[in-house]
């Protein structure tokens, strides 16, 4: 389920390990957030998406095969996380242009500001698995070998969910096909699972976090 | 990325174009978020998990 088995396991000392794997953690989180908001279109729920692929990852660590692309692991896991709680709890709600427009905070010197929130619509109207492959291969530059093993799919296949999500994109973009409603979760639903994964994770987490 | 095989007709220019400036604004939008300053309850996130696993570790 998380990805690669634990069979060829490194006789480093844990400790040690563990603070690389931390360190490495940390400086994928930016691309975890960016894959978590480009895969959701949303702003709020996307860092907890995040946030729970931390989580997620450091309980299943030893899993994780050193010397491996770590990057495809996280991403594989967060994946995962995405499809198992929109299953279960983002519901269907009316789209909300401002909201759509904040999406994603990018500076005003980047030319056709308006132009990228478009995209970032159209992208979400996208069937899932054109968007995901899109996102992976178009945006943030998996080849379509790393990209199949995160999907868990066939090469062949994630190309040609990338060239048909380009085209899908274009017409969109051109006006063909009308942006559809989108969906968001519910105010704080996976800031609880969280907290209560935490919980799980630190039996004397305080309730210091919550608002 | 795609290789120019059949003559160039304006349609074709046109799609090639839209194709490169769509592909350049999906790579905008991830960097975007890449290169935004990490929000402080990711530290949090794990500074929690490394006293979870290590409580002699505990901050002072």
């Amino acid at each position: 389920m998380m990805g690669r088995s634990a069979m060829d396991r490194p006789t480093q000392s844990t400790g040690n390990s563990d603070d690389t794997f931390k360190a490495e953690l940390l400086t994928l989180v930016p691309y975890l957030r960016a894959f978590a908001r480009s895969l959701s279109g949303r702003h709020e729920g996307a860092d907890d998406l995040a946030q729970e692929t931390l989580v997620k990852a450091w309980q299943s660590r030893s899993s994780y095969l050193p010397g491996t692309n770590l990057k495809a692991w996280l991403f594989t896991i967060l994946r995962n996380q995405f499809y198992s709680e929109r299953r279960r709890a983002w519901r269907q709600e009316p789209w909300d242009s401002e909201k759509a427009a904040n999406l994603h905070s990018y500076s005003e010197s980047q030319t056709a500001a308006a132009d990228l929130s478009d995209i970032a619509r159209a992208l979400q109207a996208l069937p899932n698995e054109q968007r995901e492959a899109l996102i992976l291969v178009g945006a943030g530059g998996f080849a379509y070998e790393e990209a199949a093993k995160i999907i868990n799919c066939a090469v062949g296949t994630v190309k040609s969910r990338v060239a048909r999500g380009r085209r899908a994109l274009m017409a969109i973009l051109d006006g063909d096909e009308q942006l559809p409603m989108s969906d968001r979760p519910p105010e704080g639903e996976a800031a609880r699972e969280i907290l209560s994964q935490l919980d799980r994770l630190v039996p004397h987490h305080g309730g210091d976090k919550r608002r | 990325m795609s290789k120019d095989k059949a003559p160039i007709t304006d349609k074709a220019r046109y799609a090639r174009l839209r194709r490169e400036a769509i592909g350049q604004g999906l790579r905008r939008l991830y960097d975007g978020v890449v290169h935004e300053p990490v929000p402080d309850e990711f530290m949090d996130l794990l500074k929690k998990i490394d006293e979870s696993t290590d409580p002699e570790r505990a901050p002072s």
